[in-house]
């Protein structure tokens, strides 16, 4: 068996292998949370929650309507989607012209509401959603066996993260959003509706979080606080990668949850830090991320 | 500003009158200090606050003549929040007893200020056996189940069916270590052995790299020292990773809601240790149907346990004839404890109850017949056994 620092190579492979499945998960929630940020100006610390609802939106569609897995994928991030624009025509839009400081106020309560009300009614123990049975079974991959649900996990996170990077820097809707970002008045004076622009910008920010809620559902469990334990790892995963960057989100997401994965076998006591730790060195080093522009 | 100082004004004033201006002397005060909206929030919680007015409204209502007063608080599994807490009503609200719910580190803060200001302290959610132990202090009561009592039920029968080597998953802060310590001293004293363990941080996100590292020592025996969420999220991904094949599970520590909430699929023919359980017999299921009809689920052995201690601290302040906190502790640890929850048990010399264990073996969906009908009984230990002799106890104050 060949060693690598005195690790076995399967043992490299299994652990890269799976920190790719994390980095997937971390990609995709902190994309979204970099389109609400670069294109909205809004720090939404209820990404979060609004995966947390993706979930429970699987999870309610099975238990209470029988529609499975497949109707999930669809149904639960329209459903969460349209939250998204209830919360944005009611709050948000208020605040786009004051400090970003009062926006992450607001959604840090708006998630701490929904945790609370979904913990009232569900449990803290969380619910188990059970792998659909297409994706069900492992295969072996030579040095471990990788269940297949993680593969679709890995293969559609990445195909939706580049679709969206290419909506919005290689189309004419995404340049736009993102004109209309920078110079509302101008791309309003063309006859475009900017703030129906931006309220389906943020509903689709929102659709991609409780997208990831249903990618996890059958990987960890339905619980009100799985939002919670996540959004600050995500948080810095945005920061790393520049607050705002598409592509600089996906990347460091991947990458960080490579580098997480490899933490958990040199030291694991420190996996849950090691992101944090990378921040810290990046704001150093680069104050506006690893791809933000100054 | 102006207005945020008002608002801040009102709610400092609000905070400081109304903690029930407590006439002193004519209450009997008891509070309960859990994890009220955390990870633990089903061990306990919301359905301890239920059970304890259950058990207060069940003894009548007054005690001496003084009528009983119920006050809880969520400590958000902090430790300075739960002992400042404890503190705070022990100052101002004169509080008798204080039920404390789930969390090892959040327990120990609170036993050291029952130590200072000799309020009786019954510790319920809790595992560390430290409490009773090195940490141990004259008002505190261990009630329900600890570490070494887990380990000798369920580290004991699967190393005496052949489960011989272990690997632990570990759960990084004083319960999980203390868990695994337990665990570790009862396998080598059967013959069995450790080959290591991982220390998972708390409420980690994704288990599956731990878990790989332990199908890579080659154990027979997946050894999972976490609790709640961290358990449930581990064992659901050594099934989907395929690692049960290999290795058999052991949750040195899982109440019903987390086989409640995994669901027999997955917790199937797992071993567990549990001090109480709904369907034992005809006392236990007509206590949970009680429980069920408020709750709409079947409580767990630490929530029968807030019951049965708050009913038995009661019935030691009638004994006593006061509410004086040695005098209660002196009565609580002579007389004997025969309930739906504990039948011939004892609190002894260092604070922890003795009482039966039950190691159970979780069904399969086929053996299950009903809702909630999770366990079967493997082996009934001796309190005794479960929580070794006092000789063991490394309690300053106990005489040997």
């Amino acid at each position: 068996m060949t060693d690598i620092f005195g690790i076995p190579i399967q043992v490299i492979l299994g652990q890269l292998l799976l920190g790719l499945v994390n980095g997937s998960f971390y990609a995709m929630l902190s994309l979204g949370l970099a389109v609400i940020f670069g294109l909205l100006g809004v720090v939404n610390f209820a990404h979060g929650a609004f995966y947390m609802l993706g979930a429970y939106a699987t999870w309610v569609l099975l238990d209470v309507f029988g529609l499975g897995y497949w109707w999930a994928l669809l149904l639960s991030p329209l459903a969460i989607g349209l939250i998204g624009i209830i919360l944005e025509r009611l709050f948000l839009r208020h605040l786009y012209k004051v400090d970003p400081l009062y926006g992450l106020l607001l959604t840090f309560g708006l998630s701490l509401i929904a945790e609370g009300v979904l913990r009232e009614v569900f449990g803290s123990s969380g619910q188990t959603y059970p792998v659909p049975e297409l994706l069900q079974g492992t295969m072996d991959v030579g040095f471990m066996n990788l269940p297949i649900y993680r593969v679709w996990v890995i293969v559609s996170s990445l195909t939706i993260c580049f679709f969206t990077w290419y909506l919005i820097e290689r189309t004419r809707l995404g340049a736009t959003l993102r004109a209309a970002t920078e110079n509302p008045k101008l791309v309003q004076a063309f006859g475009i509706n900017v703030p129906i622009i931006v309220m389906f910008t943020y509903a689709g920010g929102v659709a991609l979080a409780a997208l990831a809620g249903v990618l996890s559902a059958p990987v960890i469990q339905v619980s009100p606080l799985m939002g919670s334990s996540l959004v600050i790892v995500v948080f810095a995963v945005v920061v790393i990668g520049g607050m705002g960057s598409i592509m600089g989100s996906i990347l460091s997401g991947v990458g960080l949850g490579i580098i997480e994965g490899f933490t958990k076998v040199l030291y694991p006591e420190a996996s849950n830090i090691v992101v944090f730790l990378i921040m810290a060195i990046v704001l150093c080093w680069r104050p506006a991320g690893l791809f933000g522009k100054e | 500003m102006k207005f945020i100082k008002k608002a801040l004004n009102i709610a400092l004033g609000v905070a400081l009158v109304s903690p029930l201006m407590s006439q002193a002397g004519n209450e009997v005060v008891i509070g309960d200090i859990d994890d009220m909206s955390g990870v633990y929030a089903d061990v306990i919680g919301q359905g301890g606050v239920e059970l304890v007015k259950m058990a207060i409204e069940d003894f009548g209502g007054t005690v001496l003549g003084k009528k009983i007063t119920f006050i809880s608080a969520d400590h958000q599994n902090k430790p300075d929040v739960g002992s400042s807490k404890f503190r705070e009503w022990a100052d101002k609200n004169e509080l008798n007893m204080l039920l404390g719910g789930a969390n090892t580190g959040v327990s120990l803060a609170m036993a050291k200020v029952a130590g200072e200001k000799k309020v009786p302290f019954i510790a319920v959610g809790a595992a560390g056996s430290s409490l009773t132990n090195a940490d141990c202090t004259p008002y505190t009561v261990h009630y329900g189940y600890d570490t070494t009592s887990l380990a000798n039920g369920t580290a004991k029968v699967i190393t005496e069916n052949g489960g011989k080597t272990w690997y632990f998953l570990t759960a990084d802060y004083a319960f999980g270590t203390q868990l695994q310590n337990a665990a570790t001293k009862v396998l080598t004293e059967n013959g069995g052995k450790s080959l290591g363990s991982v220390r998972v941080p708390l409420s980690a996100t994704d288990f599956s790299s731990f878990l790989l590292q332990a199908q890579g020592s080659k154990a027979q025996v997946l050894g999972l020292s976490n609790a709640g969420g961290d358990f449930t999220n581990s064992l659901k991904a050594a099934n989907e990773f395929g690692i049960t094949k290999t290795m058999k599970p052991a949750a040195l520590l899982a109440f019903i809601s987390d086989i409640h909430s995994l669901g027999l699929k997955t917790a199937q023919g797992l071993y567990l240790t549990t001090g109480w359980y709904w369907d034992m017999n005809d006392e236990t299921r007509a206590f949970s149907k009680r429980y069920f009809a408020k709750m709409k689920k079947e409580p767990t052995m630490t929530q029968a346990a807030y019951y049965s201690a708050t009913m038995n601290y009661l019935k030691a302040v009638k004994a006593a004839g006061t509410t004086d906190s040695d005098k209660v502790m002196a009565e609580l640890k002579k007389m004997k404890i025969n309930d739906f929850f504990a039948k011939d048990a004892y609190i002894r010399a260092d604070g922890v109850l003795v009482h039966d264990m039950y190691v159970m073996q979780v069904k399969t969906p086929q053996e299950s017949q009903y809702p909630w009908d999770y366990y079967k009984l493997v082996k009934k230990v001796k309190g005794e056994e479960a929580y070794g002799p006092l000789s063991d106890s490394t309690c300053p104050f106990v005489k040997k």
